[in-house]
């Protein structure tokens, strides 16, 4: 009977969130779903039109490339972080957490703002480059998939970093001793022990990666400078300006069952609680 | 990892420290950009000046958009903190069986921003929020109450459940428990949550780009169209204090997460 009214209790005290998360957020997400096969006329049209259209045929594929770069780029960075912070002692190791953290704080909008400064065409680095009497006309860093590339893999990383960790952190380090005392060189222990022991970070860390890549507004809106298109900037004009709902909601459709059957390839090899929570 | 391995560790080492000051620094280049004493974007060296602080904080429109980010923010992160702790007491309690439901109210966190915008946006406009703080209100806490839930969640896994019921055998009601008992334990991660929430709304852009045009203007909204414009350094004054208010919720944040570990840990070794 205790456990009873102990699990009634529990249901009361999830009920406001719950009911909260159903009417607006789930709700409406259904809603989105639906029209993306009523709006403008029922059937599917929005969703033939992927394979009529060669325009949204090029969003997406120059959607995927840039997230499977971003993600190539942010794991391997990623991955000599968490390695070096798995080794450091443990001063070290506490000060590249705080940096790690910082960096994960700093506002989406401000890093990005920040490479406008730094990357554009009257930016610090064409400035200096120009002055230093390197280059006599400003190089284009930004507007292109460059730009777009360089401020998600820095926005990436330490998305990257933090299931790379837990995974470095769970391996035994007697078995890396072990490999050792039988013999084995320092590279061999590291790419014939250590990478494959790693492998369930590296699937984890490029997934999640490739996750949140899929639907970057921010980053590639601002340096892509309306140059290169991703789904998700494609989304808004439809729907801020030309007003075409049933377009962008089967784009979204398309982000969202995507991402979500990615995650549930991710926990096949890590928690999402752990993978983001590698920073314990 | 000693001897013959320490060549290639250290190189890696080497690369690892310039790659996480390369995370942080060039966000800190609002700061010498916010000082320049130019009309456009530059570095400060013909010589310091604060007229773009001056220009920030005598303008209105910037006043008005710090104020607005301030509301929004303390509201979302009040009504998110109550509602993301009380689910995660919830949760806790049924324990077993619960895991599918954490994963639904997980949902916001996992939904890319652009598409929680659109369904926003879809289902606001008929009830006429676009525009409104209330609007903006709800959607961010909606956004951030899954950051409390899982802060919570994780303060909660250290506590021992004997308490509580001792607590009950004594004789206090549930509420009493929850008050005396449970709250003070897990209050370092109620609070850590709150900051958490705090920040996501403080920070958002994009949901917000969908939800307000002129009335309600906050602070990332403002910045956003100073960015497009790509002109004026008093962009890089605002970057600054947003980013000021950012580090200072980092640092109590990292303040309450020791004090969420110490007591976690004391509790561990009492159990």
């Amino acid at each position: 009977m205790a456990a009873l009214t102990l699990r009634t209790s529990g249901w009361l005290l999830v009920l406001p969130l719950l009911g909260l998360v159903v009417v607006m957020f789930a709700g409406p997400l259904f809603n989105i779903f639906w029209l993306s096969f009523t709006d403008p006329g029922p059937g599917l049209s929005n969703y033939t039109a992927l394979a009529e259209r060669e325009s949204l045929r090029r969003l997406l594929w120059v959607t995927l490339r840039i997230c499977a770069l971003t993600t190539l780029f942010s794991v391997v960075l990623g991955y000599c972080i968490a390695y070096a912070m798995t080794h450091a002692g443990e001063g070290a190791r506490q000060k590249m957490l705080l940096l790690l953290l910082i960096s994960f704080w700093i506002s989406v909008l401000v890093r990005t703002f920040a490479w406008i400064m730094i990357l554009g065409r009257n930016g610090l680095l064409n400035n200096g480059l120009m002055s230093a009497g390197l280059i006599s006309a400003p190089l284009p860093f930004v507007r292109n998939e460059l730009g777009v590339l360089i401020g998600m893999v820095h926005y990436m990383i330490p998305y990257a970093v933090l299931p790379l960790l837990g995974a470095m952190r769970a391996i035994d380090g007697r078995v890396m001793a072990a490999s050792r005392n039988l013999g084995a060189s320092p590279a061999q222990t590291f790419w014939r022990i250590w990478l494959p022991l790693t492998k369930p970070g590296v699937i984890a860390a490029s997934l999640l990666v490739f996750i949140l890549s899929l639907g970057f507004y921010v980053t590639p809106a601002i340096l892509g400078g309306g140059k290169v298109l991703m789904v998700a900037e494609y989304i808004s004009v439809q729907v801020l300006i030309t007003l075409k709902w049933g377009t962008a909601a089967m784009l979204a459709v398309l982000i969202l069952v995507s991402v979500l059957a990615l995650l549930a390839l991710m926990s096949r090899f890590m928690k999402l609680s752990a993978a983001l929570g590698g920073r314990a | 990892m000693t001897g013959a391995t320490s060549l290639a560790v250290r190189v890696n080492r080497r690369i690892a420290w310039g790659l996480l000051i390369f995370l942080v620094a060039p966000a800190l280049v609002a700061v010498p950009v916010s000082l320049t004493a130019q009309n456009y974007l530059s570095l400060p060296w013909d010589g310091l000046s604060l007229q773009y602080y001056r220009k920030i904080f005598s303008s209105p429109e910037w006043m008005s958009s710090f104020l607005q980010s301030a509301v929004i923010g303390l509201s979302s992160a009040a009504l998110a903190t109550t509602l993301g702790t009380l689910a995660a007491v919830g949760l806790w309690r049924m324990s077993a069986g619960a895991g599918l439901l954490r994963a639904f109210l997980l949902l916001p966190l996992v939904v890319p921003p652009i598409i929680a915008a659109m369904a926003f946006y879809r289902l606001f406009v008929p009830l006429g929020l676009i525009d409104t703080y209330a609007g903006l209100i709800l959607a961010h806490t909606v956004l951030a109450a899954p950051l409390v839930l899982i802060t919570v969640s994780a303060s909660l896994a250290g506590f021992d459940r004997r308490l509580e019921q001792a607590s009950r055998n004594l004789g206090a009601s549930h509420a009493q428990t929850f008050r005396r008992v449970i709250l003070p334990a897990i209050r370092p991660g109620v609070l850590s949550g709150a900051v958490f929430a705090f920040i996501a709304s403080w920070d958002e852009i994009v949901v917000t780009l969908f939800l307000s045009k002129f009335a309600v203007y906050t602070l990332p909204r403002r910045m956003w169209n100073g960015i497009r414009e790509n002109t004026d350094p008093s962009v890089a004054a605002a970057a600054v204090v947003l980013l000021s208010v950012t580090l200072l919720a980092f640092l109590v944040w990292v303040v309450l997460q020791r004090r969420a570990r110490n007591l976690s840990s004391s509790q561990s070794d009492n159990g």
